[in-house]
């Protein structure tokens, strides 16, 4: 066995000219992956089994359309209507969907309310489940090896790497996503925001706070923010 | 099956890598690489189980080593093969050479958003009765199949309360296998943290959706 391990179906060349396989395609930004998908991709339209309009239309979905901000005017109308909230614990595929957000890796949701008591994280230990209909794609940390393995054992631990530091008094519940149940957090609301309006509540609301990787900011900090991009 | 990908609990991975300001995509090829992915998804020629249970059989290392989207890749390559939706040679070649399979439902742009904001709910209606209640005690089984299960490997044998009651839910352990959707009630049950893993968390509480076969009942 030669220490080249190429296939032998893909080197039937005649003479050892310089044929490599694993070249860095000097001159080109191109990866293999990149042209494996490229392929594939034509390979599939050819085939008559994908519409390349429609692969245009799922990127635009999550490019545009479905992130992140749906789930802050979910989390926001919880703070801003009791009313709302109740249904929302109760019954979340309802009241999400009451907003307009329903579907593919969101079918079944349910809401988890933190307290000063009690954090809620949210983790996929076995892919990378997460609830795209209010959050929009996860995250590559979300789906990588450390947050994976970690968030169940020492999620205290995880939660300093993204900067939070809980009240030893708090206790941490993790949510492992294994079957078709999508979770999404419900932080705390941050104090001295009364009176405030659902959208105005709205720029406290980060990501990360919904997957419980954070807080939501305060006041004091959306101010900071502010004044850091002006 | 006891593969790479059933993480909770493994350590040396290290630091979770947080980004500032993460962009959607890393790559240009990795918003076309999820597009037919979702594309090929909704053809309806396998189920989400069975994906899973692909993308959970790469080579270890592989798995371990490629980008969240590429490990999706490499699934449906072989998912379309195992299918018989493209021959090996086609892939090579990167060109179609025999006739495409009938019955492959083409995802067309102007069913895009109905067909995503449908998804595929899982809830299936039952005969059956749950057997366990809120609240009740409960142990997850000790097992180890060779084959798809969503029962990850740290929390089995480990005793835990019936936190809700979700209905029936299709079975992956049998849909992953093309043996039916075998609809089974699914729990979400709570572990207390060291019941788990002992004095090394700093979890209170673990909670993990559970399918009723993975659950018996422990003796008053």
């Amino acid at each position: 066995m030669s220490s080249k391990s190429h296939n032998a179906d893909s080197h039937s060349h005649p003479h050892d000219h310089h044929h490599d396989h694993d070249h860095d395609h000097a001159g080109s930004e191109l990866t293999d992956i990149d042209l494996r998908v490229r392929a594939l991709e034509s390979l599939l339209i050819d085939k008559g089994y994908v519409d390349p309009a429609a692969l245009d239309a799922l990127i635009d979905t999550y490019e545009t359309k479905v992130g992140p901000r749906n789930g802050v005017r979910v989390v926001a109308k919880a703070w801003h209507d009791p009313v709302y909230k109740k249904w929302l614990l109760e019954d979340a595929t309802a009241a999400i969907a009451s907003l307009g957000y329903t579907g593919r890796q969101g079918e079944h949701m349910v809401v988890v309310e933190n307290t000063p008591e009690t954090h809620n994280m949210v983790v996929c230990t076995l892919c990378s489940c997460y609830p795209w209909p209010v959050l929009g794609l996860p995250p590559a940390w979300y789906k990588s090896a450390p947050y994976r393995s970690r968030t169940v054992i020492d999620p205290r631990g995880v939660l300093k790497e993204f900067g939070v530091e809980l009240s030893p008094d708090t206790k941490i519940t993790v949510w492992d996503s294994t079957a078709e149940i999508r979770y999404l957090v419900l932080p705390m609301r941050p104090a001295d925001t009364d009176g405030w309006s659902e959208e105005e509540l709205g720029a406290l609301i980060t990501r990360n706070s919904m997957i419980g990787c954070d807080l939501a900011r305060t006041p004091g900090q959306f101010d900071a923010l502010k004044e850091d991009l002006s | 099956m006891n593969g790479v990908h059933d993480m909770g609990g493994m350590q040396g991975y290290g630091a979770v890598i947080v980004e500032e300001n993460e962009p959607l995509f890393h790559h240009a090829w990795e918003p076309r690489a999820l597009a037919i992915v979702l594309a090929m998804g909704a053809a309806g020629k396998w189920n989400i189980d069975w994906s899973r249970s692909v993308r959970e059989s790469l080579p270890p290392a592989m798995y371990l080593s490629v980008d969240y989207y590429q490990i999706w890749f490499e699934a449906l390559e072989r998912l379309l093969l195992h299918a018989g939706l493209v021959a090996p040679e086609e892939i090579h070649l990167a060109q179609a050479i025999v006739p495409p399979v009938a019955g492959v439902r083409k995802l067309l742009k102007e069913d895009v958003s109905a067909t995503l904001s449908k998804g595929g709910p899982t809830q299936r209606d039952t005969d059956t009765q749950a057997q366990f209640v809120m609240g009740q005690t409960v142990r997850t089984r000790k097992m180890n199949p060779t084959t798809h299960t969503r029962l990850p490997h740290y929390c089995r044998d480990k005793i835990g309360v019936i936190q809700a009651v979700h209905g029936a839910h299709v079975y992956p352990d049998t849909n992953a296998l093309r043996q039916g959707e075998q609809p089974q009630w699914l729990y979400t049950v709570s572990f207390d943290a060291h019941e788990i893993w002992g004095p090394d968390t700093t979890a209170s509480t673990v909670c993990v959706d559970c399918w009723e076969p993975y659950l018996e009942k422990v003796d008053a």
